[in-house]
């Protein structure tokens, strides 16, 4: 146990070390700060896989790796805590910035300055985000993840990249003023900012004083949901994610999971089942919040013409799925949440990164970045065919045409990412969204008998969850037909290896979850498990105790 | 004490959020700068507000809290201020960028249709 304790905060301190061997490069040497890069990014991966496995290997529910940066006591000191959620979401952070990586080192990252430092910033924060386990260590850990993502952001410029930079930054800077006066709001009442500290005194904070708890709880929540993208908090989302170049983008796909990452942390522990007066606040907004954001985010996904849009998009309707389920505080629902969470995120980024690919084809002129201000949809072309095109069936010469290698590859590779957002069978959206349903549908599990009824609300995010299915098949079919199997006199594009193979990767990952559901749902099962009932984790991080100093230690020791 | 204190955030707080809700993108940087100084103040004012008193153990001080003052949240207000103060220098960065990208001061990037 004691041994892995400093690696835990190893992919903290990582990637500020390489951003500064980095900046100290300057401009010059981009191909070589490319390699660093790729290499820090594939340790830190490592790292986290190593955190992986330990959180399994000692015992099922009841691993936490706790580590103290300042060697002060748990509630006086930052504390770190790597468990089974937080390593989940460190190898899907390392999982996904390889690719976007390896994605941005064929064109993108030369199209401004600073890209790898600032790459690696956002992975600061992001680990950070998602080790910390202290309220205002947690803000840090945010304002270092979205000052990184604003460079990021307006990586390539451009006009499109400025003007939706400025929202994205507005939005974030109120959030993060949110974020602080909710933090301050909660450690007025309790005078604690350690999680676990938190709670252990919420449930006796006196009567007096809990109106004020939750009115600092809940625009703390704002804050967090803003950033997760609930509706109406979301209106900056769509134009952002799809104005960044294709790999922040694909990067960004972890974003809006880190907002549903730190509600599901906070809520499970700070008003779990067991917080007395507080127990479960807040529940039932979340379950609408995420329903209502589900049901507009799948209506404008119909309306949405273009790709990257599209999967903009589909972010928004996974938020609306997860922040949903997350409401219903059921650890089966909530496993399934946790694997539908990496299916999709995995999905989504493969996407982001396949829309700039396919886009690539379409010559430049056709429709300018900017031009997505007339949202009504256009006649599809096939209707009125450009004369020599040859589709009618009674003409003999229909001459049989070569498939080029590359729209081989994106067509094969868009279907299977199509099938994994809509969630339709054999690939592992379907398990998710069907783990998901039959939680749902089953509140005490499959082999118990069923006493109480379904509630109302479960059956209304089961037809949202199908309804948004068949809006995500609406919607990629159509695009997948005009992109693909429209004729038009125009070349295929000319793709790298480098930038095949982060999709490859990605997707084939996706594939390979089909096939190992198995022991992913039995870990999100044991993550779930261990979140429901925190007394485990708050032991832990209550029961470390700091290293002794080493002079000290010489004197206890004859 | 505690009142004066109060009604300043909150006229800082409102003339924050009114300028936030402002067409112009000066107006929306003035608007987070009101809005990030009313939420410093407002985390100095959680750590209870006294005059007079020590937030570090002082020799010749009797060590209770009826002579200290909490530390942590002028820790928390100075980490905050960095913090908001840099975001708003990279704000500001951006508003020059958009007005020379796109040749207007309005935050949507072109003027609304009169």
């Amino acid at each position: 146990m004691n041994g892995i304790n400093p690696l835990i905060i190893a992919p903290i301190l990582l990637p500020p070390f390489t951003a500064a061997i980095m900046l100290w490069l300057g401009e010059k040497h981009r191909p070589l700060k490319g390699w660093l890069n790729l290499a820090s990014t594939l340790l830190g991966l490592l790292i986290s896989l190593v955190l992986f496995v330990w959180v399994q290997q000692t015992g099922s529910s009841g691993s936490f790796g706790v580590y103290l940066p300042g060697n002060w006591q748990a509630p006086y000191g930052i504390v770190l805590v790597v468990d089974h959620l937080s390593a989940l979401m460190m190898v899907l952070t390392g999982i996904i910035a390889c690719c976007a990586l390896l994605f941005a080192l064929a064109r993108w990252h030369g199209a401004g300055s600073s890209f790898h430092a600032l790459f690696q910033i956002q992975l600061m924060g992001l680990y950070g985000a998602f080790l910390t386990a202290d309220l205002f260590n947690l803000f840090v850990f945010f304002e270092v993840l979205l000052a990184a993502s604003y460079g990021l952001m307006l990586h390539g410029s451009g006009r499109a990249r400025v003007s939706a930079g400025l929202h994205y930054i507005a939005i974030n800077l109120l959030a993060s003023s949110l974020f602080l006066i909710g933090a301050a709001l909660i450690y007025g009442v309790t005078g604690t900012l350690n999680l676990a500290d938190l709670a252990l005194k919420i449930p006796h904070v006196p009567e007096a004083d809990l109106g004020l708890l939750h009115a600092g709880a809940a625009i703390l929540a704002v804050a967090f949901l803003a950033k997760a993208g609930i509706w109406p908090l979301n209106f900056w989302l769509v134009p952002a994610y799809s104005a960044a170049s294709a790999p922040v983008a694909a990067l960004f796909a972890i974003m809006t999971k880190v907002g549903i990452y730190t509600i599901l942390r906070l809520w499970t522990l700070l008003f779990s089942a067991q917080a007395g007066a507080s127990a479960l606040f807040g529940g039932d907004w979340l379950i609408y919040g995420g329903m209502v954001t589900l049901l507009i985010a799948a209506v404008s996904l119909i309306a949405a013409q273009r790709l990257e849009r599209m999967a903009s998009l589909s972010i928004l309707v996974s938020a609306g799925i997860l922040i949903a389920a997350i409401g219903f505080a059921q650890p089966s629902l909530t496993s399934g949440a946790l694997f539908y969470l990496i299916s999709s995120t995995l999905a989504l980024s493969a996407m982001f990164l396949l829309s700039e690919l396919i886009e690539r084809s379409r010559s430049a002129n056709e429709i300018a970045l900017e031009d997505d201000v007339d949202l009504l949809p256009r006649t599809v072309q096939s209707l009125n065919p450009p004369p020599g095109s040859n589709l009618d069936d009674e003409q003999k010469v229909v001459v049989g045409q070569m498939i080029p290698r590359t729209m081989a590859f994106l067509g094969l590779s868009f279907i299977v990412c199509a099938l994994l957002i809509i969630g339709l069978p054999p690939l592992s959206g379907f398990i998710g969204k069907l783990t998901l349903l039959s939680a749902l549908l089953n509140p005490l599990g499959l082999d118990v008998a069923q006493d109480e009824a379904v509630r109302g609300n479960s059956w209304a995010l089961i037809s949202l969850l199908i309804f948004s299915g068949l809006a995500a098949l609406l919607a990629f079919s159509r695009i997948g037909i005009q992109r693909f199997w429209t004729p038009a006199e125009r070349p295929s594009p000319a793709l790298r290896s480098l930038e095949c193979l982060p999709i490859v990767i990605l997707l084939s990952l996706s594939i390979a979850l089909t096939f190992k559901a198995e022991p992913l749902l039995r870990y999100t099962r044991d993550t779930a498990a261990a979140l429901h009932d925190p007394q485990q984790y708050i032991l832990s991080v209550m029961a470390a105790r700091p290293v002794p100093n080493p002079s000290t230690a010489q004197e206890a020791q004859p | 004490m505690e009142e004066v204190i109060a009604i300043a955030i909150g006229v800082l707080a409102a003339s924050g959020v009114w300028l936030i809700l402002r067409p112009r993108t000066f107006q929306v940087v003035m608007g987070l700068c009101l809005l990030s100084y009313s939420v410093n103040l407002f985390i100095f004012s959680m750590g209870s507000l006294f005059i007079g008193r020590e937030p570090i153990i002082k020799d010749g001080v009797p060590q209770n809290l009826l002579h200290y003052t909490d530390p942590l949240p002028q820790a928390l207000v100075l980490t905050a201020i960095v913090i908001s103060f840099a975001m708003t220098a990279l704000f500001l960065v951006l508003l020059l960028a958009s007005r020379g990208l796109t040749g207007t001061d309005h935050v949507d990037g072109r003027e609304p249709r009169q």
